[in-house]
This record gives structure tokens, sequence and C-alpha cells, in this order.
């Protein structure tokens, strides 16, 4: 396991170690797999066509499971999710770099918990946030 | 150009209203290919050995694992009237891992429902909770989901 993040370590403004995220046609496939969800907009591109969209599109909670994996990578074994948000603004599409970014908001000390609240989202290659969201976490202190 | 409302009597009546429960056996490789499939190598999510020396003494489920579950069927059915459908988000609340071996009740109901205008024309907002209960009745996790459909041009 990678070495474990402490409340104490952690700064408002900080950076989360960034993902990038090489979404293809095939993960996109295989996450319908995995999560049951067929509809065909993620798969096939007449169907996402008549739909107006330009291209298949990322499932979006396939970029809220990315999501998860900055805010899981960041708290490592020790700390615990309490709550994940994220909110489908954009589309993204396949064979285009996206980039996972995370800041933590804000440290909190409520009800003996460390509590840590983080701005989460995903970028495409434009820059553009097409899925912002957030995250609440319980972190493990220096002390025990 | 005003859009006459989509919502009717019969939607507004399954607000509230509680699935059929649904009962989802949690399996180690369905796990496993969930998180190959989001690209997630987590070793808590992959590696039985790895995990079991964590203190989750063995795998835990990826946070948004949970969209592989189904609800049981609707007791009061709610069909858009719109052909299109997106996922505009999720909220998730977290209480609980979910492990291999767990057995995941799954309840939702519609909690409320709304339309406005938006780029793809009338736009309608169903907004669901889902409900996940392990076998020792703890709830797991919350999931608030909000579902948009509409009409292609």
């Amino acid at each position: 396991m990678a070495d474990q993040v402490y409340f104490e370590d952690v700064e408002e403004g900080q950076e989360l170690p960034e993902i990038r995220k090489d979404t293809t046609t095939q993960q996109l496939v295989m996450y319908a797999g995995a999560s049951g969800d067929y509809y065909q907009i993620h798969y096939d591109l007449n169907f996402a066509k008549n739909n107006n969209l330009p291209d298949v599109i990322l499932h979006g909670a396939l970029k809220n499971a990315f999501l998860g994996q900055i805010v899981t990578n960041f708290i490592g074994e020790g700390g615990t999710l309490k709550k994940l948000n994220a909110q489908y603004r954009g589309m993204d599409v396949p064979g285009t770099p996206a980039y996972v970014k995370g800041v933590v908001k804000k440290k909190s000390v409520e009800n003996g918990e460390n509590i840590v609240e983080c701005d989460i989202w995903l970028e495409n290659s434009e820059g553009t946030h097409t899925t912002p969201g957030s995250a609440t976490v319980s972190l493990p202190s220096r002390g025990g | 150009m005003t859009q006459e409302s989509v919502i009717t009597d019969e939607m507004r009546a399954a607000i509230n209203v509680e699935s059929e429960p649904l009962v989802n056996d949690v399996e180690a490789g369905a796990i496993k290919k969930f998180a190959r499939a989001i690209g997630d190598t987590n070793p808590l999510f992959n590696d039985e050995e790895a995990a079991r020396k964590s203190r989750y003494g063995g795998l835990i489920a990826p946070p948004t694992f949970l969209r592989s579950m189904n609800s049981g069927p609707a007791k009061v059915s709610v069909e858009s009237p719109y052909p299109a459908n997106l996922d505009g988000g999720s909220e998730w609340e977290y209480f609980e891992p979910v492990r291999p071996g767990d057995r995941i009740t799954v309840t939702t109901y519609l909690s409320s429902i709304h339309e406005r205008p938006g780029r793809l024309g009338n736009m309608l907002f169903m907004i669901r909770e889902t409900k996940y209960v392990n076998q020792y009745d703890t709830v797991v996790a919350i999931q608030r989901t909000t579902g948009i459909s509409y009409k292609p041009s």
C-alpha cells in the first residue's frame, strides 16, 4: 500500500495527485458490462447520433468512478470516504485524454473526526470542467 | 413559445413510493471486474492478499460499485414521455464498506420531478434516492441521482 496521508499533513488549497484517463470505446464496453448499464449511447455510434449526440459518450457513472478514484487514491487505506458528488455538465467522448483533478477545500474537526472537504473534477483536453464534483473524507491523525 | 407541462398527476403520484426491494449478492470477481473497467488499480479493490493485510481485512468495493446493483420493480411506475435519457449526476453518502459475500438489498423511490427548458429543448428532471442495505440491516450507502429526459429534435 502507498504511504498514508495524515490529517496534519493536509493543507487547504493543496492539490490532489491528478490522474490521466485515456478512455477508449473498449473501456466503455467493459464499463457497460461491469455496471450493467447497456444504454446504447455509450457504444452504438448510430444510436448516439440519432439522439443528437456528436459521438458515443462516456457514462456519467464512469466519470463518477474516476472522481471516486482520485479521492480513494488520496486518502489511502487509512482514510474513509463519507460523501461523493458528481454533476455531469458536459459530455466526454472516448479517444481524447481527460484529467481527474482535485483540491483540498476545507479542514475541520467534527465530532472528533478529522474531516477534509475536496473539490474534484474531470477536465477535458480543452481545459473544460465537464464533471465538477466534491468529496468529504475523514483522515487518520498522526497522534493515532 | 410556452411549453406545456409533461408532468402528469400519475407521475406525481409516484413520488415517495418506494420500489420493491431486490437482493444483490456481492462477488469478489464482480468487484475486480468493476475495478478493471474503471481503470482503478487500488489494491483494496483488486488484490486480495494486499487487502487482507489492510485495516479492512479483505477486498472492498470501489465507491461507485453499487451502480452495478438493481432495485426491485417500482410499485407505481413513472415513464417519461421523452425517449432520450441522460444521467445528470449522483450524490453519494457512505456509511459502511461493501465486501465480497455481502447481500445488499436495494430500494429506490422518486423524490421529486420538475422540468425546464435546456439546450436540448424542454428537459424533464427526475430525482431518485436509492438505498443500499446489507445483510446486517445496516445502510451502507445512499445514492441520489438526477435523471434527465428530452425529445430528440
